[in-house]
């Protein structure tokens, strides 16, 4: 499946970004090409992600698993509780499948492996927003 | 007496690391055994190991390939902690790698990150350790795997 980017589509899902690493959230900002979507924040763990989903109300999420203070899979149950239609893809380096299927147990909609080339992360992103 | 196919998982994940992140692939070189605690370079990131094997497996690169990767991988920020960040990332992905093919007869800690050429490493460290020269472009970092 490719990627369909909307070149000059309407801003109109907000994206949250999750992950510790300041590289990866980076590099998700960087790469992802949905012109739909408009990233509204980015936190560092699930606490920080629970805040910050509360004020910015996000219609698609990235989460990372192994985060401090509180982990991506608990933090994909909370986030599932307050807004059940929110679209969630695991980008983790765990990739054992028990993982990936505790996390799509929580509510999660998709799972990326890490590392992941730009390609991959948009197809992620694309049958997350089918 | 470690199994190929583990020291396959930690290799194959770091070497995946720079192919896929750093678009470029690295080449290993000649793996060889030492006594004692391996010198480590600039910024290491390490993984504890417990369970069915004791001990730690660590990738330790000098500032000058990590800038290469950061450059490679469209990043504009060379900071100490982006530095951090990244044997972090490799340390991650070894981590990933080796819960995905070991047993749950390891247990397998998520990576901390230690920086400078003298660190206070984990006490598990020192051991007898496999070294895998890790060559990138112009540059070589080490994967230390020193696990009973």
């Amino acid at each position: 499946m490719s990627a369909n980017p909307k070149p000059n589509g309407k801003k109109s899902l907000k994206l949250m970004i999750v992950d510790d690493s300041n590289i990866m959230r980076r590099r998700i900002e960087r790469s992802q090409q949905f012109e739909e979507l408009q990233v509204v924040g980015t936190a560092g763990n699930g606490v920080e992600a629970l805040e910050l989903f509360k004020r910015t109300d996000p219609d698609v999420v990235t989460m990372d698993l192994t985060m401090p203070q509180m982990d991506g899979i608990e933090c994909i149950g909370r986030l599932v509780t307050l807004k059940p239609a929110v679209r969630i893809l695991v980008i983790s380096a765990l990739a054992d499948k028990a993982t990936a299927v505790e996390a799509m147990e929580k509510g999660a909609n998709g799972f990326l492996n890490k590392p992941f080339t730009d390609r991959q992360l948009n197809e992620a992103i694309a049958e997350l927003l089918c | 007496m470690l199994y190929e196919q583990e020291l396959k998982t930690f290799i194959d994940a770091t070497t995946n690391f720079f192919s896929v992140a750093a678009q470029e692939p690295a080449s290993i070189g000649s793996p060889y055994l030492m006594e004692g605690a391996p010198s480590v370079l600039e910024y290491t990131g390490i993984i504890s190991i417990s369970g069915k094997r004791e001990g730690v497996v660590y990738f330790t690169a000098p500032k000058a390939m990590l800038t290469v990767m950061l450059m490679k991988m469209q990043e504009n920020d060379f900071s100490h902690e982006t530095m951090r960040d990244l044997v972090g990332e490799v340390a991650n992905t070894i981590s990933g790698n080796a819960r995905r093919d070991f047993s749950r007869e390891f247990v397998i800690s998520v990576p901390s990150v230690l920086s400078g050429e003298k660190p206070d490493m984990p006490p598990h460290a020192g051991r007898r350790s496999f070294i895998i020269p890790i060559n990138w472009r112009s540059h070589s970092a080490k994967l230390v795997v020193s696990l009973s």
